[in-house]
């Protein structure tokens, strides 16, 4: 199962993934289409910036996810094979108990109503929008295993230079 | 991974050169256009501020994040400050090379740059008594005093009817002298000054006019004295013209300064003994983009190709000099020549490349450096590998050389029969194609289909630049094209044996519309904006480009781009050149990707100018 993954190191912070999250959470899913649209669609993923760090948020799709069990009438659910955390709009009452236990506080709202508003991972498309986006390949979609051998691969590479350096 | 060529161009040439390419492993602009996706969406709304270093700032389109840069500039503000600028790149390109010219000249009249001289006398004592000048030299001094004036007028744009420079007057966008409206611009643009979005807009109109009525036309009309005013004649346009046993020396970039030269050098006996020495036939001289128009427009120098075809000219080995001298030279040639013989040499000092072999040119010894770089062709012939020269067997025959002159010679001395024309319908309107290639298009497929769809529908097409050799490799600049013409414009061109597009040169060449817009309108007692004319650029690109369709709009031509414009981030300024300018200035810009799209809002806006003029 494939998930969103971050390298820190190589965020830029130009907030490409923001943009290409709130276009393909709009009505046209074009940006040109998008930027006209009223009301505007919503992001679901936030670079944020901190200790001079450029950090992009995205839901991390927990397992037994709080959110989930905090959500009082069933809008968000959990899939049982993929983990997403999905929301049922109809059923969201706009409580924000699920934004008041999210730890990454990537629970966002409606443009027009007070809706909780939240990563769905891009159902429609093969690799999501944000990852798809990024120009730096600071977001990765890889199963936990690929994205470890990835770091594991780079830390080696690293090491192994390191070590010839001192031979 | 293999790529699909037939969707990067609609061009045979640029086709199999593509895949010739690949083949070798090598990289084009394609590729590269690829690789750089996905593009910046706030580059492409124009939604990022770089003008201080409180930023970069950029403004969240959908209004959730920042709506204000630290400055508090808003998405209308930072927009419109970033076409000013835009405006202010591409005004001073073709200033820039007007400049150069008219130094050139200068020193031609002085004496002093004896490699040049007059072609066109009558047009110099034209435009002596249009500047109320006695002497050449005088007038020297008049037109290079052009570019420092600081309270105008421009001379050239005295030539615009009296409507239209009543009209800019009024809303204070009657430029004052070239380099000052570019200067300004950037004074306008830094931080903290002007942040009214329709005050900028107001003044790049200012400066676009500056290039067109000025820069552009100022270069238009001194490369015609100094080397002619074009005049009907045949050639041959597309990779096919290069030579398999012949030294090939491509042109690229844009002023004739140096391609004339190039050109004159090339025919030199005892070159053309030394390229006989090392085995060639003979030493052949084609163009790519506008410098190759200038060529090609006055001595029926045979055109390679336009902006996307530099890269595949060199991949085909037969290249033994690419000269550049300024403007859309892509910098990946120097390292493209390097994985093959082609030497790449650049002229001019203020545009160098890695991997270029710099041979400076400068007017007072002009031909001896041109024969130098023609030498080194010769001599670079034999390094050729002929297991790699693949020349694609694709050309076309094209008829060149419509300057407004020209076009009234034709026409028997006057405007009247093509008046004539469009008054009884026979010819619905007048459309000017210009502008680029842009990968973002397939090549040449805006441009094709557009002025197809145009001249079936009885529309007059005039075009420059890179549409002009799009046109001219798809067979659409011969008289016989008059048969995709529908019945009106297909009679017209018959009875005067010409193209039913006429090919009217470089970019700085568009000055010659304004001229023939001008014509039009005095002759019929309207502004220009009444007229029955549009203006497209299907494949834009360039900052030119921005200045051109500023100019164009600002004159009063409605104009359609094919790609869309770093605006769409403010609501305002998109409005405002889309729809409000129409209330101001008579015309106004649309977007159009689809080329029969295109034509059908390029015809619709002729067909309601007809039906105001009560035709």
């Amino acid at each position: 199962m494939k998930e969103v993954f971050v390298r820190l190191d190589r965020c830029q912070g130009c907030k490409s993934c923001e943009m290409a999250c709130a276009v393909q959470h709009s009505t046209s899913k074009s940006l040109y289409g998008a930027v006209s649209e009223k009301p505007g669609p919503v992001r679901r993923l936030y670079v944020e910036s901190a200790e001079g760090l450029k950090v992009p948020l995205v839901c991390r799709h927990c397992e037994d996810a709080p959110c989930v069990a905090v959500c009082r009438t069933g809008a968000l659910s959990q899939d049982p094979i993929t983990a997403v955390v999905d929301r049922d709009a109809a059923r969201c009452v706009g409580c924000w108990m699920c934004a008041m236990i999210c730890s990454y506080g990537v629970i966002g709202q409606g443009a027009e109503k007070r809706l909780a508003v939240k990563c769905d991972r891009c159902r429609d498309l093969d690799v999501p929008a944000c990852v798809d986006a990024c120009p730096a390949g600071a977001l990765v979609y890889a199963t936990q295993g690929e994205f470890m051998e990835m770091m594991r691969k780079a830390a080696a590479t690293k090491i192994a230079r390191e070590a010839k350096g001192l031979a | 991974m293999v790529k699909d060529v037939r969707e990067r161009s609609v061009d045979p040439a640029s086709q199999e050169m593509l895949t010739v390419a690949q083949r070798a492993g090598m990289e084009t602009a394609w590729d590269r256009l690829e690789k750089q996706q996905p593009q910046c969406g706030f580059g492409e709304l124009g939604l990022c501020c770089r003008n201080c270093n409180m930023g970069p700032c950029r403004i969240d389109p959908f209004g959730e994040g920042a709506v204000k840069g630290v400055c508090g500039a808003t998405a209308d503000i930072i927009v419109a400050r970033n076409l000013l600028r835009s405006i202010a790149a591409g005004a001073a390109a073709h200033s820039d090379h007007a400049r150069d010219v008219a130094q050139t000249f200068k020193l031609m009249v002085e004496g002093k740059a004896p490699s040049y001289g007059i072609k066109d006398q009558a047009k110099l004592e034209r435009l002596m008594k249009e500047y109320g000048v006695a002497t050449p030299v005088a007038l020297a001094e008049a037109v290079l005093a052009e570019f420092g004036k600081q309270n105008g007028p421009i001379q050239f744009t005295r030539r615009a009817p009296a409507k239209r420079l009543e009209l800019w007057q009024k809303l204070g966008i009657e430029p004052r002298g070239i380099d000052r409206e570019i200067v300004e611009c950037m004074h306008r643009t830094t931080m903290g000054v002007d942040c009214d979005y329709v005050n900028l807009i107001l003044h790049g109109l200012r400066t676009s006019l500056a290039d067109g009525w000025g820069g552009s036309m100022i270069a238009t009309e001194l490369q015609d004295v100094m080397f002619g005013t074009p005049t009907p004649t045949f050639s041959e346009a597309n990779l096919g013209v290069l030579e398999r046993d012949m030294v090939n020396v491509i042109v690229h970039g844009h002023e004739p300064l140096l391609s004339e030269m190039i050109v004159a050098a090339a025919t030199d006996p005892e070159l053309m003994e030394r390229a006989r020495q090392q085995g060639a036939a003979g030493i052949n001289v084609a163009g790519i983009c506008c410098t190759g128009n200038e060529v090609l427009m006055r001595h029926g120098v045979p055109s390679a190709g336009n902006f996307l075809q530099q890269e595949l000219a060199v991949a085909t080995e037969a290249v033994d000099a690419m000269v550049v001298d300024v403007q859309c030279i892509m910098p990946a040639l120097g390292a493209l020549s390097g994985c093959y013989h082609t030497k790449f040499i650049s002229t001019s000092p203020k545009a160098k490349f890695p991997g270029m072999t710099h041979m400076e040119f400068h007017e007072e010894n002009a031909l001896q450096t041109a024969k130098e770089i023609v030498g080194a062709a010769v001599m670079n012939y034999k390094n050729r590998d002929p297991t790699k020269v693949h020349i694609p067997d694709i050309k076309s025959k094209c008829m060149v050389g419509f300057s407004v002159e020209t076009i009234v010679g034709a026409l028997g001395g006057s405007l009247d029969p093509l008046l004539g024309a469009v008054k009884s319908g026979a010819i619905r309107g007048i459309a000017a194609v210009v502008g680029c290639n842009n990968p973002k298009v397939q090549q040449d497929y805006g441009h094709i289909n557009l002025v197809k769809e145009l001249i079936k529908n009885n529309v007059l097409v005039i075009n420059t630049g890179c549409n002009a050799q799009a046109c001219a490799k798809a067979g659409l600049l011969l008289p016989e094209a008059a048969d995709l013409a529908g019945d009106g414009l297909k009679g017209v061109c018959r009875a005067l044996g010409i193209p039913p597009v006429l090919h009217m040169g470089s970019c700085v060449d568009i000055s010659r519309v304004l001229v023939a817009a001008a014509a039009i309108a005095n002759a019929l007692g309207v502004d220009i904006s009444d007229l029955p004319a549009a203006g497209a650029a299907p494949e834009w690109m360039s900052e030119k480009a921005v200045a051109i369709g500023a100019y164009v709009v600002g004159s009063g031509v409605f104009t359609v781009l094919g790609t869309v414009p770093p605006v769409l981030g403010s609501q305002a300024v998109a409005a405002l050149l889309t729809s409000g300018a129409k209330d101001v200035l008579g015309a106004s810009f649309a977007v159009e990707p689809d080329p029969r799209k295109a034509a059908v809002l390029m015809i619709d806006h002729i067909d309601s100018q007809r039906r105001k003029l009560g035709l």
